[in-house]
Formats: C-alpha cells, structure tokens, sequence
C-alpha cells in the first residue's frame, strides 16, 4: 500500500511543528534506535481546552503526518476529548496507512496521552510516570534496552 | 513516472540498454525454439545459448565456458551455490565462513544451515566495513569447507580483499565463493587470478534484463544440483533455458566490460564530487564505507538527527530515485545490518542515503540534486526533536 495524498500533504506541509517553551504538558514517545520519536506539547486553558499544540519528530514519512494531523485534531478541543482519540481515528483522517506504518499512529495517540499525562502530573493529579520505551516494544533496540 | 526523474538507485537495478533489448527481441518471436530439440529452429536458440556461456566466461575470464552455470539471478545462484557446495563436500566438514555484512541471499542461507548441522562463522569488518585477513584465516578450522565473502557491498560499496581470501582458502584447501552481484560489469572480475571458485552474478545490475543470472563454478568443483529435471545446464540445473534473457545478459556484461575503463572513470569523479560537496555544504553528514576502496557509483551518507525514509519520500517528491538503509524503508523495525557492522549507532544508521550511479547519469543530475538536498535535509532537521537535543548540549 502506498502513501495516500493526505498523508503526503501532511508530510510536506505539516501543521503545528515547533515547540511551545511554556507548554503546560509536553509528551515524548519512541526511541532514535527504533527510528522514531514524537515530542508533543500541549497549551491547556483553565476550562480544560487544548489551545495551542505542537510537535516535533524524528521519523518516516508517516511518523510525520501522523503527528501532523493528530495535531489538527485535538488543536482547540477538550482534554476529555483529545483523551478519546485513537489511533485508528488517525488512520482513518490520514485516509488509511500502509500496514507497517500502523505503529506511527499508536506513537501519536501514546505522544497526545503523555502530553496530557505530564499536564495532569504538573497540576498534581497525576504520579510521575516512568519513561519506558513504547515504539513498539519489540525490535531488537527496544529489547537491548531492557 | 515523468521523464525528468533522476534515477540513483543503480544497486537496486537498472535499466534495460535499447541495444540489448534490441538484440533479445528476436528470441521472443522469431527464434523461439526450445535449445533441446532437434531442428534448425532450435539450433538458432542452441547457439544463442553456447556464444552467451562463452561471452559471459570471457569477460570474468573463467577457463571454459562449461563454468557458467545460467540462473534466475543472484538470489539462486547464492542459495545454489552455497547449498551446492554443502551437500557436495559434507563428508568434508560442516564449517561455513562468511562475514556480517553479506546480503541476505548468503545470510539467510547460512542461518538456515545452522539450523540444520553446520556451524558458521560470521566475520566482523571495520569500520569501512572490510574484513580482516587474519581474522579470517584464525577462523579456519579442519572442518571448514566453504569461505563465502561478497566481492563488493551492495550498501556501502565496499570492496574486499579477494585475491588474498582466495588465496587463504586455496592454502587451506577450502573452497572460496564470492558473490559479485556488485562487481560484475563495474570492475574488473577475473576468477582466474583472484583465485575464485564459485561466483555468483545477476544481469539486472548491469544494464540486463531482471529475472538472470549466472554462477561461475570452476572446473572440477562439485556441486550438487540446483534441482531436478531434464538435462539443461549439465543436469545440475534444470527448466528451459530462458534465451532471450541469458542473450540479455551476454550483451550486457560484453558492453558493461567493454566501456568499463571509460565509465569508472567518470562515474568515481561524479561519486567524489557528490561526497565531497555533500559533506563540505551540509553539517553532520557522516560518509559510510571506504574513502577509495567502493564501488565507483556507490555513495552513502548518514545525515545525522533525520530518518532515512522521509529523506527518500522528500527526495521523491523531487522526483529524485535513491535509496536508505532505514528500517523504515522495510519490513523490518531494525536499520540495515551493514551500518550496524561498521560501528553505526541505530539512529544514525537510520538516517542513511545510498546513491547508486549508473552509466547513464550526469553532472545536470548531482546539480539538481544538490540544488534540492540541503533545504530537505534542514527542513526535516528542523522537525527532528533530536537536533535540538544535540545542538544544546
């Protein structure tokens, strides 16, 4: 299966790249020696509304516009919302993802969590979480590291 | 795809030459006999076949032409020889020697063998990624019957030292396999001198049709068959013989040997040249394999802080073919054994770009390439949370 023109639009011009300095959570996933990493960071307003998100990753093509367009669907919404979103719902907006890049997605429904997680930690209604590994826990890299 | 793409993905293969393709058409349609049977149709095929084995043992200098073995190309004639060779002498021993950086058509032919009683010794390489003759020769056991060792790297280029692992194995009375996918038709390949015993070669790297190849065995080597059926290729590999492409492949390598002096000359200065102005405009590029000793067409460059596929999905975009040792770009989530051998680190491993030029590529090409390459590589820098990361620190 080949890229669709969504995700090679997102690819090419993808939204909402960058970091945000005073981001109120900021969520990173994946591992450089599995070949992909997405950092997110999020704006939460008093109300609970993600106002402004940005991300920032190393990986594929379909690393890229899955973070991209994950951006665009959370971007103005409610954390309860954003907390739903699957990524399969990501996959679908994308108009579907050859099936080895399916864990792009995973990596960018896991990214959106952590950035809520780490906001919830922040506004102390969370423990910290331990920083494991959660490209896909499976290759070769991810067992080395355990 | 439009007629202004630039194709640098020679390793993977190339194109058919018009006057290859020329000379194979007649066996489609008019010469189509079968070279087993009987009458005058037939001989035009037989013929065909007998002046292809002779062209093929002339140009890597093989003693008879009764040396060449005709394939499906370099996948079968790697599993063939090695499992050839294997059953031939397994009153010998059950020792293989290879080394880490084989393409899988050696690689997993060895791993399947492990699996059923023979042990195997895989060679590490430098950081060029070149093996290291003692190593090699320290390996060697009584019951060692095979060293298999690829002439030239399909990733980074690499050239071995053949003549002397030749000469290693001849010492000790073992048998020396190269695969020289790489090689044949883009250096010079003499199995005479160089001391080979089986040679594996592939016609699509070398301007021939897909779907041939050959394997050289000398003389006197014995190698069990390929498989089982009528008489074709001495009784060791059966089937119909696939003339058009076996003339294909003949007229390929004869002018591919020919030109060879004339296009390497041209093709390490265009590869110097992409190297070098690569390296000196962009920062953090790192070059994989042997500054002198590769491939004149094989560039390969890790760019540090992206990933090698959406390097190629940008490039493409560009209309720029080329390739990356990348997980990404398989099925597989580990990046290409090759780099990993050298010493590459996974996430620089990943962001590899393997140029391949072909004969056919010019200074326009690198050009546009160059006019292309540094605004992707900082537009996807600038998106990669590990180059902020380094630049900090």
């Amino acid at each position: 299966m080949e890229y669709t023109d969504k995700v090679l639009d997102h690819f090419q011009n993808p939204r909402n790249v960058g970091e945000i300095p005073d981001a109120d959570g900021v969520g990173e996933v994946g591992n450089a020696k599995c070949g992909d990493i997405m950092k997110m960071f999020i704006k939460v307003s008093e109300d609970g509304i993600i106002t402004d998100v940005k991300f920032k990753t190393f990986g594929c093509g379909a690393a890229i516009a899955t973070s991209s367009v994950a951006t665009e669907m959370i971007k103005g919404k409610s954390i309860d919302f954003a907390l739903t979103l699957k990524n399969q719902d990501v996959v679908d907006s994308l108009g579907g993802l050859p099936p080895q890049k399916i864990h792009c997605s995973v990596l960018a429904e896991e990214a959106i969590k952590k950035a809520i997680g780490d906001y919830y930690t922040k506004i102390g209604l969370f423990p910290k979480e331990e920083n494991n590994c959660q490209c896909c826990s499976s290759c070769t890299s991810c067992n080395s590291d355990k | 795809m439009s007629c202004s793409t630039v194709y640098f993905d020679h390793g993977a293969t190339t194109f058919v030459r018009p006057e290859v393709l020329a000379k194979m058409l007649p066996y489609f349609g008019q010469s189509y006999g079968n070279a087993s049977s009987v009458y005058s149709l037939a001989k035009i095929s037989r013929y065909a076949l007998t002046n292809a084995r002779k062209t093929i043992a002339e140009c890597i200098n093989a003693s008879e032409e009764n040396e060449i073995f005709f394939t499906s190309g370099g996948t079968e004639s790697d599993n063939w020889a090695i499992f050839g060779v294997t059953e031939a002498y397994k009153n010998k021993g059950n020792h293989i020697i290879t080394t880490k950086i084989e393409h899988h058509a050696v690689l997993n032919t060895c791993e399947y063998l492990e699996k059923n009683g023979c042990d195997v010794t895989y060679l590490s390489v430098d950081k060029y990624g070149k093996i290291d003759l003692n190593e090699l020769e320290n390996a060697i056991t009584d019951k060692t019957f095979l060293i298999s060792i690829m002439f030239a790297n399909n990733e980074i280029g690499t050239i071995q030292p053949v003549k002397e692992i030749g000469e290693i194995a001849h010492k000790h009375g073992i048998l020396f396999h190269t695969d020289a996918v790489q090689a044949v038709g883009h250096i010079p390949v003499d199995v005479q001198s160089m001391n080979i015993d089986l040679l594996s070669m592939s016609a699509h790297k070398f301007n021939g049709p897909k779907g041939v190849g050959a394997l050289y065995v000398k003389k006197g080597v014995k190698i069990s068959n390929c498989f089982y059926g009528g008489a074709q290729e001495k009784n060791k590999r059966p089937g119909t013989e696939n003339v058009p492409s076996i003339v294909g492949m003949a007229e390929a390598l004869k002018t591919a040997c020919d030109e060879m002096i004339y296009v390497n000359t041209n093709l390490t200065r265009m590869r110097d040249r992409i190297i070098k102005e690569i390296i000196q405009n962009i920062p953090d590029v790192i070059l994989n394999g042997h500054p002198t000793d590769r491939l004149p067409g094989n560039v390969n460059l890790s760019f540090k802080y992206i990933e090698g596929e959406s390097l190629l999905l940008a490039l493409d975009l560009k209309n720029i073919c080329a390739s990356s040792g990348s997980a990404c770009t398989s099925a597989s989530l580990d990046p290409s054994h090759v780099l990993l051998a050298i010493g590459l680190p996974h996430e620089i491993a990943h962001g590899s770009l393997r140029i391949t030029l072909g004969y056919e590529n010019t200074d326009d090409d690198i050009d546009y390439l160059f006019s292309v390459l540094p605004e992707i590589v900082e537009r996807l820098r600038n998106m990669s949370p590990l180059y902020n990361k380094e630049r900090k620190e």
